[in-house]
This record gives structure tokens, C-alpha cells and sequence, in this order.
């Protein structure tokens, strides 16, 4: 239990308002590099790197608080109020991509293959699924098939998530070894799915002819993959700095929101992750 | 929860009750809730009087048929920003504003529960503005696609010009924004609450931007995915609102309009929650049906993730969605005629007074009303065939978010600022400032659904002879309307700066402590409030169910 039985409330915030400017810059960056101008990289790379120690500053701040015992009980249950909503905001905007491939999939490629649009557009479109629509855009490809990496993927994120469950038992009996163990195993596994990612994106793009741009079939493929896989990435980073300060001695059974939240991301990637094998691969 | 602790508390126990730091940074870096909602409320009216400048820019033009002042690329732009400015900047922040002010001290909270993130919530909210407002000075001009950013018409290089991925990224930072408020606003009422307050003795004012903020967790990502969607079909080769790829644009209509109209709710719930915080005080009654208003909320809630394709009527759906949406968006006329009912009860047989904030409540309940009704007659999908896209369409969602959000904005202020001041407002300027609102938006929004009914489409620069007449009165009535702001503007300022000169109580308004614990406190509200929380709570606002 924290020393404090009183409700934090912390001054003077300045993190906020860097990390703020940081993101705006990147975002602005970005979309001056999307209309070509010669600007837009620079400002990204600024605007990330103002980010990134906007979030190291902030969280290693968070994290001082923490070990000091100035946040009660009370301040926990905010945090997990917080680490909650935002993961259902995550939820709401997987469901999003998931809901496009529904409504693709059963309404507008029937639709494009039937009546007054067949006859009168593309008679000789046969309404299919996987397809880059009737206009055959970004040409030929094969799509990919459930059973090879993408299976392997699966049996690694969940056993990700027996081994993040595992140092969590670890951490709630104070046994740190098993704890840091756990966590090792957890971002090992996390990263190793990123990586397996990578060789069938280039898979995809190398031999495949399966792009971003091959139809609606490419774009549901990539951007339902491509924003879990980055899902990935930030929920291993997020579990490594977990790794980093369980080394250092943090954490308590009865005072480990970090960990929490971090295995409460870990567990929300993997579901989206079964998700998608079950909708994108096998459906 | 228990006492407060601050940072200092650590090194110097004596060193309690400090007050603000000094300067800019004071604002910049403030996590105090008051602060906060300060910011989000000046920077609101800021972009209130940005916002209709830019319809001030529309009425002119509107003003004769030909094209007198503006080219119609940059008409358009007016259009489509005029719309992102006011709903964006102005509108949801000022409810934020009033949320951050008036929750912790409603439920005797210290504070928010997350003040860092409320920081961070606001300047997001900046950035996101700013990001927009950038692109009015790009080649090509600001967006011109309408506020719905409709692919394919948005994608097109002549509707963009360089202000489309500008205009995504806002989108994004002002998502963030919201998300981040909401959680904050949830996490306080859930958590924050005086121990004696239980979920159903907290103010209407709290119950309302709860389900708002669970309305707006639900529906900012969709949007955000929405807009990314449209830039990698810009920008990377993406096909899903292309047909020749297999996509539909129709497809982004759904996901807008799903995240649409549960975001024309986020504007009108905090408005439902003012107005029923409003009429019990100056009825000197306690408000009718608390129980029947909390279930009412919920149940537009709800609703409003149901009925989203009643915008899309006339795009060509099958004749089973057709009715199913119909049908369903009727049914919110049920729990929102609930409402109107039961602020009319509550008026009657009150001993009322018509100070400034409760003019406005009644416009409010009456012209609401009004706009309630033509959102009735436009469920009906054959009718909406004649309504779609036309100036009827703009006369009824001007009638539920002037006179209603807007006109219930400016009675918050009326209502409150002598609290957080701890001056009166100038009761005689306000009046007029009502009357001379309340008589000028009618006459600038009345005849718009007789334009409509007529024909003339919305988003047009120049429209035919015989739409004159409406017209012109129209934008009289809008000149009316903007000028009679400034009179708003006037009397915030002046209050702020010790307005009449009269030093109110601490009640404000007669009796007001039995509505609210808000009215317990000192006039004006001190920096730090709640560091105990009220051990009782008035219970006059939910009478009936005691």
C-alpha cells in the first residue's frame, strides 16, 4: 500500500503541452510531405523525436511517483479507469476496419456483381472473394493463405499471453526471478511476431503481387495487419520498459498499475489478433 | 475519496494552500480543473466569433442571388469550415469547458482525477484547431468538400488542394482530444464523487456529459478511422471507397454517419443536462421527473448509434433499410418528448423569475421544440426525398444547435459566471442580448425551411431569382445575430472584470444551494475547492424519488 492515504493532484504539467507540440509537428510534417514538399521529413523526425522524450520524461516521472508511494488507492483506480476507456477507444477503431471488411465482403462487392451495375459497368466481373474489384487495380496477386506464418503467428502471440500471465503470478508471489522471466519471454515472443510479420509483408509484396494497392482485398489485408502489427510494436515496447523497471526492483503485489495496464494492452492486441486470423486468413 | 495532497506537501507541510503559479506558464502547464475549463471556454468563444465570421461570409453572399463577394471555391470553403470550426472549436469545447468547471465542484471533487492529461486534452485541442486553420492559407484554400468530407468529391484535386491531409491530421489531434476528455470526465464521476453522492442524486448537468463521454469513447475512433481510410485511397493506392477496386463510398458515408450522428448528441446531451440544471432554479421548484431525465438521456444514447443511415435516405439503399431507419429515428422523438415535458412540468405552477439564464432555457425548450419537430418530418424517408440537401435540411440542425446548444451555452455563462467571478453580470445588457438573439436567429433560420421546401439546395453560392426575398431576410437576421453577440462577448468581459459591481452571495441565485453543491461554495469559487469533500448533498433536484 502507497504512504499516502490522500488523492494526488499533481502542478505545473509540463510534458503535456511538449508532447503536444511534438505530435503536431509530426502530423504536420507528415501531411506537408504527403503534398511533396521537400519540408515535410524533417519536421516529421523533429516532431518525433520531441515525442519520444516527451514520453520518456513524462512516464519516467510517473514511474518516480509511483515507487514513492504518493499515489493511493483512489489514484489506481483512475489510472485503470483511464488504461480501460482508451483500450476501448482501441477497440472501437479495430472494429472500424473489421466492420469495412464486413460491409465489403457481403454488401458492395455482391452489389458490383449483380443487376443494373453488371450489366450495364463491368459484365464481366464475377463477384468473388479475395478481389482487387472490377477494375483489376494494382494487377494480379495471390492472397495469403492462413496456414503458414500467420498460424505460427498466432500460436506465438498466445503463448505470449501464458507468458505474460505467468510473470504476473510471478510479481503477485514476490518472486521476482519469475517475473522478469515471464516479461523476457513476453517481449521476446511480442518481437518475434513483428519479425515473422515483416517476412510476409515482403513475402506479400515480392512474390506475391499482394499490395497495399491490390483492391479492396490488399487495402482491408494491410490495414487491418498494419495497425495490429504496429499494435504489437508499442504493446512490446510498452512491456519492455515494464522488463526494464522490474529489474529495478519496482512494483509491488499490491502496487503494479504499469504492469497491469501493460498486460491489459498485451491481451487486447491478441484478441484483435485472433480476430483477424479468424476473419482476414481464414474466412 | 480523502484529503488532498499537492506536490509541496512532501517538503513543507505549512506550504498548503498555495494559489496560482504567475505569468503565461501558468496556463500553459496548469493541471487546476477551473483553470482548465477557463481555457477551453475562452478559446471556445474565440472560435464562436471565428466560426461566424465565416457565416457572416456565407450570409453576404447569400445575401442576393449572382456572385458578389466571394469565388464559389472559396464559398465552399466557408461552408465546410464554418461547420468544422463551430462543432469542433466551438460547441464540444465549450461543454468541455463547462465540464471541467462545474463537474468537480457538482459532485465535491478536489479536481479532476487525471489533471495532466486534462492539460494535455486542451492543447490538443489547440493544435487540432490550428492544423485546420493552417490550411485557409494554402494553395488550393481550405477544405471545400462540405464538413462530411464525402469521397469521391473530397479526393478530387480541385475540392483539395493541399489541405486534405491537413484537415485528416486535425481530425486526428481533435479525436485525441476528445477521447482524452471523456476518459477524464469518467473516471472523475465514477471515481472522484463525494462519498455521499450516489449516481442517482448527482446533478442532471454530471448524468448528461457521462453518457456524452461515453458517446464520445465510442465514436471519436470511428471517425479517426474513417479519415484515415480517405488517406490511404489519397495517398496510398488504398481502394475502399473506389468502386473500380471493389471499395464503396458509400462505405464512408456509413462510417461517418455512425460516427455522426452519435456526435450531433454529443452537442445537444450537455445541453439537455444545462438546461434541466437551469429551469428548477429560477422555477424555485425541483426539476420534474429526475428519474424519467436520466433514463430519457440514456435512451437517446442508445438510439443514437441505431439510426445513422436517416442521413443517407436518398444514396440508394434497399427499401428494408429504408424503414428500419425511419422507423427507428422516430422513436427518439419518445425519450425526447420525455424531456420537453418534463421541463414544462417543472415550470409549472413555479414561482419563476426571467433572469437572463432562464430566458434563454425557455428559447431553448421552445425553439428546441421547433427543431425537434422538423427533424420528425425529415425521419419520414419519402418526405426527406424532397428535404434531402436542401436549405430545409440546414434550418433544422441550425434550429437544434443555435437556439438550442448555443442559446443554452450562453445561459451556462449567464448562470455561472457570477460564481466563478464573483461579480454580476449587467441583468439589462443581458436582456437585450437575449432579445435581440432570440428575435434575430428566427428570423434568420424561419425562412431557410421555406427555401428549403422550395428547392433550393445547401452548399451553393448563387441560387435562383425567386429565392430572393428569403433570402435577403435571412441574412438580415444573421447580421442581427452576429452583431448581437458581440453584446455576449461585451458582458463577459465586463463581468470578469467586476461587472456591476454588485458582490453576489454565495448562493447567487435564490435558493440555488438547494439545486446544487456547486452553490455551497465561496463567491468566487476559490482555486482549490473540495480538498475534503461535502459530507451531505442537496437533494432538492431529485425531490420526487425521496
Amino acid at each position: 500500500m502507497s504512504t499516502n492515504t490522500a488523492y494526488y493532484i499533481p502542478h505545473k504539467a509540463t510534458w503535456p503541452v511538449i508532447g503536444t507540440v511534438g505530435l503536431m509537428t509530426m502530423l504536420a510534417g507528415f501531411a506537408n510531405y504527403l503534398n511533396g514538399s521537400s519540408i515535410g521529413p524533417t519536421l516529421m523526425v523533429i516532431g518525433l523525436l520531441v515525442f519520444i522524450a516527451m514520453l520518456i520524461g513524462w512516464f519516467t516521472l510517473q514511474a518516480k511517483e509511483s515507487e514513492s508511494g504518493m499515489y493511493n488507492h483512489e489514484v489506481g483506480i483512475s489510472y485503470r479507469h483511464g488504461m480501460m476507456w482508451f483500450i476501448f477507444s482501441e477497440i472501437v477503431f479495430f472494429a472500424v476496419f473489421f466492420g469495412t471488411l464486413w460491409y465489403t465482403r457481403n454488401l458492395s462487392v455482391p452489389w458490383l456483381g449483380e443487376g443494373a451495375t453488371k450489366e450495364l459497368l463491368w459484365p464481366a466481373f464475377e463477384t468473388a472473394w479475395p478481389t482487387n474489384g472490377p477494375g483489376k487495380v494494382g494487377g494480379d496477386f495471390e492472397p495469403m493463405g492462413a496456414w503458414g506464418l500467420p498460424f505460427l503467428n498466432t500460436l506465438i502471440l498466445l503463448t505470449s499471453g501464458v507468458t505474460c500471465t505467468w510473470a504476473h503470478h510471478g510479481l503477485l508471489a514476490k518472486n521476482r526471478d519469475q517475473l522478469i522471466k515471464g516479461l523476457i519471454a513476453t517481449v521476446a515472443l511480442g518481437f518475434l511476431f513483428v519479425v515473422f510479420q515483416a517476412i510476409e509483408y515482403h513475402e506479400a509484396y515480392t512474390d506475391m503481387g499482394l499490395t497495399l494497392g491490390s483492391g479492396v482485398y490488399g487495402s482491408t489485408f494491410f490495414m487491418l495487419t498494419g495497425f495490429h502489427g504496429f499494435h504489437v510494436c508499442v504493446g512490446a515496447i510498452i512491456l519492455s520498459v515494464v522488463l526494464f523497471r522490474s529489474t529495478q526492483g519496482h512494483f509491488k503485489p499490491e502496487n503494479h498499475f504499469a504492469f497491469e495496464a501493460a498486460a491489459w494492452y498485451w491481451h487486447f492486441v491478441d484478441v484483435v489478433w485472433l480476430g483477424l486470423f479468424i476473419f482476414v486468413y481464414l474466412m | 475519496m480523502s484529503a488532498v495532497v499537492d506536490e509541496h506537501d512532501h517538503h513543507a507541510d505549512d506550504h498548503h494552500d498555495h494559489g496560482p503559479a504567475k505569468g503565461l506558464l501558468r496556463w500553459i502547464t496548469t493541471t487546476n480543473h477551473k483553470d482548465i475549463g477557463t481555457l477551453y471556454l475562452l478559446f471556445a468563444l474565440t472560435m464562436f466569433f471565428v466560426g461566424g465570421a465565416m457565416a457572416m461570409v456565407i450570409r453576404a453572399e447569400l445575401f442576393e442571388p449572382g456572385l458578389q463577394f466571394v469565388d464559389p471555391a472559396f464559398f465552399n470553403s466557408m461552408t465546410t469550415m464554418h461547420a468544422l470550426v463551430m462543432v469542433f472549436g466551438a460547441v464540444m469545447p465549450a461543454f468541455v469547458g463547462l465540464a471541467n468547471w462545474q463537474i468537480p465542484l457538482m459532485i465535491g471533487a478536489a479536481d479532476m482525477a487525471l489533471p495532466r492529461m486534462n492539460n494535455m486534452s486542451f492543447w490538443m485541442l489547440v493544435a487540432g484547431v490550428l492544423l485546420l486553420a493552417s490550411t485557409l492559407f494554402m494553395e488550393g484554400g481550405a477544405p471545400n468538400g462540405g464538413w462530411t468530407l464525402y469521397p469521391p468529391l473530397v479526393l478530387q484535386p480541385i475540392t483539395v488542394g493541399k489541405a486534405l491531409p491537413f484537415a485528416i491530421f486535425s481530425v486526428h489531434l481533435l479525436g485525441i482530444s476528445s477521447i482524452m476528455g471523456a476518459i477524464n470526465i469518467i473516471a472523475t464521476i465514477f471515481n472522484m464523487r463525494a462519498p455521499s453522492m450516489k449516481m442517482m442524486d448527482m446533478p442532471l448537468f454530471v448524468w448528461t456529459w457521462l453518457i456524452t463521454a461515453f458517446l464520445l469513447i465510442a465514436v471519436m475512433p470511428v471517425f479517426a478511422g474513417a479519415v484515415t481510410m480517405l488517406l490511404t485511397d489519397k495517398f496510398f493506392h488504398t481502394s475502399f471507397f473506389n468502386a473500380a477496386g471493389g471499395g464503396d463510398p458509400v462505405l464512408y458515408e456509413h462510417i461517418f454517419w455512425f460516427f455522426g450522428h452519435p456526435e450531433v448528441y454529443i452537442m445537444i446531451l450537455p445541453t439537455f443536462g444545462v438546461a434541466s440544471t437551469i429551469i428548477p432554479v429560477f422555477a424555485r421548484k425541483p426539476l420534474f421527473g429526475y428519474a424519467s431525465m436520466v433514463w430519457a438521456t440514456a435512451s437517446i444514447a442508445f438510439l443514437s448509434f441505431i439510426v445513422w443511415a436517416h442521413h443517407m435516405f436518398t444514396v440508394g439503399m434497399p427499401i428494408a433499410g429504408e424503414l428500419y431507419f425511419m422507423y427507428a429515428t422516430m422513436i427518439i422523438a419518445v425519450p425526447t418528448g420525455v424531456k420537453v415535458f418534463n421541463w414544462t412540468a417543472t415550470m409549472w405552477k413555479g414561482a419563476m423569475t426571467f433572469e437572463t439564464p432562464m430566458l434563454f432555457s425557455i428559447a431553448f425548450v421552445v425553439l428546441f421544440t421547433m427543431g425537434g419537430f422538423t427533424g420528425l418530418m425529415m425521419s419520414i424517408a419519402p418526405s426527406d426525398f424532397q428535404y434531402h440537401d436542401t436549405y430545409f435540411i440546414v434550418a433544422h440542425f441550425h434550429y437544434t444547435l443555435v437556439p438550442a446548444s448555443v442559446f443554452i451555452l450562453m445561459a451556462a455563462g449567464y448562470f455561472w459566471l457570477p460564481k466563478w467571478t464573483g461579480h454580476m453580470y449587467n441583468e439589462k445588457i443581458g436582456q437585450l442580448h437575449f432579445w435581440l438573439s432570440v428575435i434575430s436567429v428566427n428570423i434568420l433560420f424561419f425562412p431557410q425551411h421555406f427555401l428549403g421546401l422550395a428547392g433550393m439546395p445547401r452548399r451553393i453560392p448563387d441560387y435562383a431569382v425567386q429565392f430572393a426575398d428569403w433570402n435577403m431576410i435571412s441574412s438580415i437576421g444573421g447580421f442581427i445575430f452576429g452583431a448581437s453577440q458581440l453584446l455576449f462577448l461585451y458582458i463577459v468581459i465586463d463581468t470578469i472584470r467586476g461587472g456591476t459591481g454588485e458582490k453576489v452571495t454565495d448562493e447567487v441565485w435564490e435558493d440555488a444551494s438547494k439545486h446544487g453543491l456547486e452553490w455551497t461554495l465561496p463567491s468566487p469559487v476559490p482555486y482549490h475547492t473540495w480538498t475534503t469533500p461535502p459530507t451531505s448533498v442537496p437533494t432538492e433536484h431529485v425531490l420526487d424519488l425521496h
